[in-house]
């Protein structure tokens, strides 16, 4: 079996501070790592690696130093990496982001093309199924769980706001995966070592399958037209009072605004 | 290069599971109305099922001028081909000028799949829709985190496509004197590209409610995170006939289902009168909840964050209050 995983770098936005002078983040000494939900879609590709002997790639689209999340999946178990970069593919939205990847994707033979569900900086949510729409193939977004009969039918736990499905498709398949289905394991000493000394190729524009006006800010049919940072509203009144005189100011609040 | 000119009537999908519309879409009908109004289009209702269309005049009552109803065994329960299949005929047919589909697991997982297959943008998860130069649509959206907030704009495609959050905009007051046409649709489908077959179902947990409806919501952080906090504000939460929830601390610790957590990874919520109890107030956590109506934030901290978004703000122990206010009403 051969599993394709793709994964994004991104900022670990739980770090993020906005200037709130020039509504512009502050990236500085925020780490970059691995988006989450990808993470749980690599662990997920090597566990099918250890129960199957399925072979792992992994794909990335992303500016030279994007190379590192490459080489941490490698010393978690990955056996080959593809890191997608080209200055054509700059300013690119999530349906050309979808193209490009795409026109790579379209160049490996696999039976499971795994992606996470979202990334934590733009949180869409849109790239697995886009991509899977671009190469014609079924998919299944929100997997928690995912079991293989060793021929090729997927049973795939799905999860849903009021529960989960259980759903069964055939391979070639793409699925976006949750981080909360597994705990990704960490690098293991000699992996890490490994990680440096295996190749990752570097794809451009004219290795992979695509039209040029198709990708980058070009081929993207959306446009930001400002970004701020979000309005603080004025803020209320503060009390620092004993407890008896407090739950008091409450209630009188909620009255005065029909609330009680 | 398409002719944008030809696009008209924003449209929305109404979103069923077991023929039972989703509140989401409601929200969805009443923003399309208030849009439609300022630019003069019409408001067009996507619905999609089996056995549905004796619900399909209520559609009309909640804001819609028209409602495509779209029966066929294949669109009994949601899957993404049989839906997408029948959208697209929709879109190469009428030329929609707006598609707004609810962000929930089913249009989350729609609406990309639509937008790769017409070749438009998609604007994910907004938390506002305004109309601007030449009627087009600002659509507004959380990014980083809730970090950062973008307008989004898709000047040469149509439709435009917005995935909205439930519970974000504002469902209008049913009215049965609403006038509109409902008309019956037939898709083409190619069932050789069904391919993921539902086995099974499985609603985990009947208590489950959704806050996103609640009136009052007590909501729970770290300061208040351990069991005797939480059966405090539960105690509190039953007196005044509101709902428990909870920042992600409370609900990674545990004591309450992600059904129940309230923010940037869980829901958007925006009740009459919020109850901050122990949390600090990261801009996760704000996201969700900043447009209630009330805020009272109770924390220990004079400088946390939460009292940046609060109408009332109250240093001091949040289990002490809770207690307190709980014992003052019960007395009433």
């Amino acid at each position: 079996m051969n599993i394709v995983v793709c994964i994004k770098q991104v900022p670990d936005t739980t770090e993020i501070k906005i200037n709130p002078e020039t509504g512009t983040m502050i990236r500085d000494g925020v780490a970059s790592i691995i988006n989450p939900d990808d993470k749980g879609g690599l662990e997920m590709a090597i566990q099918l690696k250890e129960q199957f002997g399925a072979h792992v790639t992994v794909i990335t689209m992303g500016p030279p130093q994007a190379d590192i999340i490459l080489r941490e999946a490698f010393a978690m178990g990955a056996d080959r990496a593809i890191h997608l970069t080209d200055r054509k593919f700059a300013g690119a939205d999530t349906l050309a982001t979808s193209y490009a990847l795409a026109g790579a994707l379209k160049k490996l033979d696999f039976d499971l093309l795994i992606t996470g569900r979202q990334a934590i900086d733009g949180d869409t949510a849109q790239v697995g199924p886009q991509i899977a729409e671009f190469l014609d193939l079924p998919q299944v977004s929100y997997t928690q769980e995912l079991k293989f009969d060793g021929e090729k039918t997927f049973t795939i736990k799905k999860a849903t706001e009021e529960g989960y499905q259980m759903l069964a498709v055939e391979a070639p398949c793409v699925i976006t995966v949750l981080s909360s289905a597994n705990n990704p394991r960490y690098m293991s000493v000699g992996g890490i070592v490994d990680a440096y000394q295996k190749e990752v190729e570097l794809w451009g524009k004219d290795n992979i399958d695509v039209e040029d006006h198709n990708l980058g800010l070009k081929g993207s049919p959306t446009r930001v037209r400002k970004a701020f940072a979000r309005e603080v509203k004025p803020a209320g009144e503060l009390y620092e009072v004993g407890t008896d005189e407090a739950v008091g100011i409450i209630i009188s609040k909620l009255k005065e605004k029909f609330i009680l | 290069m398409m002719n944008i000119e030809e696009y008209k009537g924003i449209y929305v999908f109404i979103e069923q599971r077991e023929g039972v519309i989703q509140g989401v879409a409601l929200e969805l009908l009443g923003q399309a109305r208030r849009l439609a109004d300022q630019i003069n289009d019409k408001v067009v209702a996507l619905f999609l099922g089996n056995n549905i269309s004796d619900k399909a005049q209520s559609l009309i009552a909640a804001g819609a001028d028209k409602v495509i109803c779209i029966e066929a065994p294949e669109l009994e329960q949601y899957t993404t081909e049989p839906y997408t299949q029948a959208i697209c005929q929709v879109i190469d047919e009428m030329k929609p000028d707006a598609i707004l589909i609810g962000a929930t697991t089913i249009g989350r997982d729609l609406g990309p799949r639509i937008s790769a297959r017409v070749k438009t943008g998609l604007t994910a998860d907004c938390t506002k829709i305004e109309t601007g130069e030449n009627n087009e649509l600002l659509m507004t959206r959380p990014a980083f985190g809730g970090n950062l907030m973008a307008t989004i704009i898709c000047p040469e495609h149509r439709p435009q496509m917005a995935t909205v959050r439930p519970g974000v905009m504002v469902a209008l007051e049913a009215d049965s004197n609403r006038t509109g046409e409902i008309v019956n649709y037939k898709v083409n489908f190619n069932p050789a590209k069904f391919k993921v077959k539902i086995l099974e179902n499985v609603k985990e947990d009947s208590n489950k409610v959704d806050i996103t409806d609640a009136r009052i919501l007590v909501s729970g952080g770290r300061g208040l995170g351990n069991a005797e906090g939480f059966e405090l504000m539960t105690e509190l939460a039953t007196t005044m006939g509101a709902e428990v929830s909870a920042s992600r601390a409370m609900v990674d610790a545990g004591f309450m289902g992600h059904d129940r957590q309230v923010g940037q990874t869980g829901k958007t919520v925006r009740p009459d009168l919020y109850f901050a109890f122990g949390i600090s107030g990261a801009i996760q956590h704000v996201a969700g909840m900043e447009d209630s109506e009330f805020i009272v934030a109770v924390n220990k901290d004079k400088n946390a964050p939460i009292f940046q978004v609060s109408d009332l703000g109250i240093v001091g122990d949040a289990k002490q209050i809770i207690k307190k206010l709980n014992e003052r009403l019960t007395k009433k």
